[in-house]
C-alpha cells in the first residue's frame, strides 16, 4: 500500500505545495502560520528522530531494557500534536516521544520507562493534558471516547469559542484498529457524539503482519460504516497532518461529533529493538518510504522560503544538545527504592500493603545484619 | 532411545510440529507467528512447513483470536492459539471464561473443545509492563479449563503434544524464563500423563512444590539447603487444574513441611489452594503450617525491581528455615 487518490497531501514528496481541489480546504490553515511556526515543525521532527535513534544506540548499549523508535512517523504525530490546542486531551498509543514533548512530558519519562524504572508517572494534568501511554492495545481508545464523554456532560465544549472549547484525540495504530476495543470506541463516540477525534498511524506494520492482514478496506473508510467521516491524509507531509488535524478537532469541539484520520506512513526501522525486520519485509517497500520522507522534503520547502544553513545548523545543534543530555541523565539514573512497589497500588491505606511492605523491609534488614 | 539437546522454545516447537504432522485438523492461530515464528520463535519454519492454511497470522485481537478458535473447534479443527504475552490475554478473557469453558458443559457433553492457549508467562527477562505477568490462578479458577505449565524442554515437548489432543480446553503456560535454557529431550519415551506431578528431587524433611519457571528456583534452593544440612525434596505440579495431589500428600506424609512457591501474588492463588487442600489432606502429618512464597500482591513492578518482587532461592529458603523452626 502506499498513497491513494484519495490521500491529502499538501507537501509532495519534492517540498512543494499542492494546490488543488482537495487541499483548498486545508491550505489556508497552513497561510495563517508564520515563518516561526513552519520552522517549530522541522526543528520537532529533527530533534526528536536525533534523540529516537540515540535512544535505540542507549538500548544497544545496555542502557534500555528496550526502545520502540518512532523513525519515520515524526510527521504525522509533530502535525496533529501541535495542531491540539492547550485544553485538548491527548491520549497517545506507545509511539508518540515528540508529542509528549511537545506538551511538556521530558523524554527522561520516556526512557525511565523503557530502563524498566517505572510504567509511566507523569500527571497529564502538569503536562497539558497528554496522558500516560498505554501497552495493551487500543485500550486507549475507549478511555479517550470516556473522556470526551465528559466534556460534554460538563459542556466543555461546543460553546462556540474554540478558544476555550474542549476536544480528545486519540492515537493508535493499523493493527489496534481490528481490537474491539478500538471498534467499541467508535460505536461509543458515535452514540453520544463525542468530540473525540481518532488518529490512526497506519505505518503498514504490526510487528510482522501487514496492514493488509488487518483490513481489506483502506482504514479511513471503516469508520463510515459507524456513522463518523474519515479521511486519509500524507502521514509524512507535516502540514497535511497540522491542517486536517487542526481542522478536524475544530470541527469535533464545536459539536460536530467524533472524527477519524487514518496517516499514511511507515516504520522505517524495526518494531522495537526486540524485533527484525528483515525476516518479513523487503526492501522495495523501505524504498518508496525512504524517499517520501518528512524531513527531507520538508527542509526543502522550508529552504525555498529563505531558510538557510544558519538556521538548520542551528536545530543540529539542539538536537545533539538534546541526546548529549539525555545519554548523561540516562547513564547517571539508579534504581528505586523496592519499597516502592506497594506505594499507589491504593489510594488509601490497605491492610496486605502494609504487611507485604513491613515483611519486605524486615526480610532485607536480616541480610544486612550478615544472617540468611 | 533418541535423546535431543533442546531449549524449550525449540521443544515446543518440535512438539508443535509433530502435532501438526499427525492430525490434519490441527491449526495454529496467532499475532506474529507465520513468517516470523513468533516473538519467541516458537513457532518458527511451521508456517514454511505447512502453510497459510495451517499457520494462521491472524488480526491483532485477541478476543477474535479465541472467538474464532471455538468456531473452528464447533467445525472439527483443533486449534492451537498463541497469545503474544501473559498481559495480552485479557481482551479474550471473555471468551475464554464465558464460552470455551462452558461450551461443553451447556451441550450436555454433546460438543467438546479441544482448543489449546498457548501464553508465555512470567518474569526474569526485564520486559516492560504486561509482559511479566503470571495470570494463571484466574484460569485455573475457571471451571472447564485444564491449565498446565512445563518446567524443561522434555515436559514440554510431550505436554504440549497431550494438551493438544486434549478434547477440553487447555491453557497452557509457557515460562519465558525458561525458553533459552537447553535441556534433554527424549523424543522417543512415550510421554506421561498431562495432569501428573513429579518428584524431581526426593529429599526427606521439607517438600517444596512449585511449577513453570519456579522449578529451576526451588532446585536451586534445595541444594543450598542440602549444604546446610537440610534435605529438602522438590515436586515440579506440571498441572495447575487439575492438581495431581497424591504425591503432594505422599511426600508431605514423610517431610511433615510443605513450601509452595510461585511468581504469581499469593492472595487467592495456585499456592493458596494447595496450601488449603495439603491442611485437609495431610494435617496430622504437618509439623509446621504450610508456607507460601509468592510474587507479591502488588502490580508486577518495572523491571529493575523484579529481583525484589520475585520469589528468589533466597526467599525460598527463607521459607525453609521457618517451616524447620516449628
Ligand atoms: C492487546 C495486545 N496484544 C498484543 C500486543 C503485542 N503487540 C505490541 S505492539 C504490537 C503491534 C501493534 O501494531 P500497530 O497497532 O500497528 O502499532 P505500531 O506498533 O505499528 O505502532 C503487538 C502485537 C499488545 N501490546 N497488546
Ligand atoms: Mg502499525
Amino acid at each position: 500500500m502506499s498513497y491513494t487518490a484519495a490521500t491529502v497531501q499538501l507537501l509532495d514528496i519534492e517540498g512543494k505545495l499542492v494546490t488543488s481541489d482537495a487541499t483548498a480546504e486545508y491550505l489556508p490553515y497552513i497561510e495563517k502560520l508564520s515563518d516561526d511556526q513552519l520552522r517549530e515543525f522541522h526543528r520537532q521532527m529533527v530533534v526528536i528522530r536525533r534523540f529516537d535513534i540515540d535512544a535505540a544506540n542507549l538500548q544497544r548499549q545496555g542502557q534500555l531494557a528496550m526502545w520502540i523508535p518512532s523513525l519515520g512517523q515524526e510527521a504525522a504525530q509533530v502535525g496533529s500534536g501541535l495542531a491540539a490546542r492547550p485544553q485538548d486531551h491527548i491520549f497517545p498509543s506507545y509511539r508518540e516521544h515528540v508529542i509528549a514533548r511537545i506538551r511538556g512530558v521530558d523524554p527522561m519519562r520516556i526512557i525511565e520507562m523503557l530502563r524498566g524504572l517505572s510504567h509511566g508517572g507523569w500527571d497529564p494534568k502538569e503536562h497539558n493534558n497528554f496522558h500516560l501511554y498505554t501497552l495493551v492495545l487500543g485500550s486507549q481508545t475507549l478511555h479517550a471516547a470516556g473522556y470526551a464523554m465528559g466534556i460534554q456532560l460538563d459542556g466543555a465544549t461546543a460553546t462556540g469559542n474554540p478558544e476555550t472549547d474542549e476536544a480528545v484525540i486519540v492515537y493508535f495504530g493499523d493493527g489496534s484498529s481490528s481490537q474491539g476495543d478500538v471498534n467499541e470506541a467508535l460505536v461509543f463516540a458515535a452514540s453520544y457524539q463525542a468530540p473525540l477525534v481518532f488518529f490512526l498511524q497506519n505505518n503498514h506494520w504490526a510487528i510482522s503482519v501487514p496492514v493488509t492482514r488487518q483490513s481489506r478496506t483502506p482504514l479511513y473508510l471503516r469508520p463510515g460504516g459507524f456513522g463518523i467521516p474519515g479521511i486519509q491524509i500524507d502521514g509524512n507531509d507535516v502540514l497535511a497532518s497540522y491542517a486536517v488535524t487542526t481542522a478536524n478537532l475544530d470541527r469535533a469541539r464545536s459539536g460536530g461529533g467524533p472524527q477519524f484520520i487514518e496517516a499514511l506512513t511507515y516504520r522505517m526501522g524495526a518494531h522495537t529493538t526486540s524485533d527484525d525486520p528483515t525476516k518479513y519485509r523487503d526492501n522495495e517497500e523501505l524504498d518508496f518510504w525512504t524517499k517520501a520522507d518528512a524531513i527531507t522534503r520538508y527542509e526543502k520547502f522550508l529552504r525555498s522560503r529563505g531558510a538557510g544553513d544558519d538556521f538548520f545548523a542551528e536545530i543540529e545543534a539542539e538536537a545533539a544538545d538534546l541526546t548529549a543530555d539525555i545519554r548523561r541523565r540516562t547513564i547517571a539514573l539508579g534504581v528505586p527504592e523496592p519499597s516502592q512497589m506497594f506505594e499507589y497500588v491504593y489510594s488509601e491505606p490497605h491492610a496486605l500493603m502494609d504487611a507485604q511492605r513491613e515483611w519486605l523491609a524486615n526480610y532485607e534488614a536480616s541480610f544486612e545484619g550478615g544472617e540468611a | 532411545m533418541s535423546v535431543e539437546n533442546l531449549s524449550m522454545a525449540k521443544a515446543l516447537n518440535q512438539g508443535l510440529r509433530q502435532a501438526l504432522l499427525a492430525d490434519p485438523k490441527v491449526l495454529l492461530m496467532g499475532e506474529d507467528i507465520g513468517p516470523l515464528g513468533g516473538v519467541f520463535r516458537v513457532t518458527e519454519g511451521l508456517h514454511a512447513e505447512f502453510g497459510d492454511n495451517r499457520v494462521l497470522d491472524t488480526p491483532l485481537a485477541e478476543s477474535g483470536i479465541v472467538g474464532t478458535a471455538i468456531g473452528l473447534a464447533m467445525r472439527g479443527y483443533r486449534p492451537v492459539c498463541e497469545i503474544q504475552f501473559d498481559g495480552f490475554i485479557f481482551p479474550a478473557f471473555d471468551q475464554i471464561t464465558t464460552q470455551l469453558a462452558k461450551l461443553t458443559s451447556r451441550h450436555h457433553g454433546s460438543l467438546t473443545m479441544p482448543v489449546v492457549i498457548r501464553v508465555p508467562y512470567g518474569g526474569h527477562i526485564g520486559a516492560v509492563e504486561h509482559h511479566q505477568e503470571s495470570p494463571e490462578a484466574y484460569f485455573a479458577h475457571t471451571p472447564g479449563l485444564r491449565v498446565v505449565s512445563p518446567s524443561n524442554p522434555h515436559d514440554a515437548y510431550w505436554m504440549i503434544q497431550e494438551a493438544i489432543q486434549s478434547n477440553d480446553p487447555v491453557i497452557f503456560f509457557e515460562p519465558k524464563s525458561r525458553y533459552w535454557p537447553k535441556g534433554d529431550v527424549d523424543t522417543s519415551a512415550s510421554g506421561f500423563p498431562l495432569h501428573s506431578t513429579r518428584v524431581v528431587r526426593p529429599g526427606t524433611e521439607v517438600t517444596l512444590v512449585g511449577y513453570g519457571p519456579m522449578v529451576s528456583m526451588l532446585l536451586q534452593a534445595a541444594e543450598i539447603a542440602e549444604s546446610e544440612g537440610t534435605s529438602v525434596e522438590v515436586i515440579d505440579l506440571r498441572s495447575i487444574s487439575p492438581i495431581d495431589y497424591d504425591p503432594i500428600v505422599a511426600s508431605v506424609q514423610k517431610t511433615g513441611r510443605l513450601v509452595v512457591a510461585q511468581e504469581a501474588p499469593g492472595f487467592v492463588s495456585v499456592g493458596s489452594e494447595i496450601a488449603a487442600t495439603v491442611t485437609e489432606r495431610a494435617f496430622y502429618s504437618l509439623e509446621a503450617p504450610v508456607l507460601r512464597v509468592a510474587g507479591f500482591d502488588t502490580p508486577f513492578p518495572p523491571a529493575k525491581l523484579e529481583t525484589a518482587y520475585l520469589p528468589d532461592a533466597d526467599r525460598i529458603l527463607e521459607a525453609v528455615d521457618r517451616a524447620m523452626a516449628y
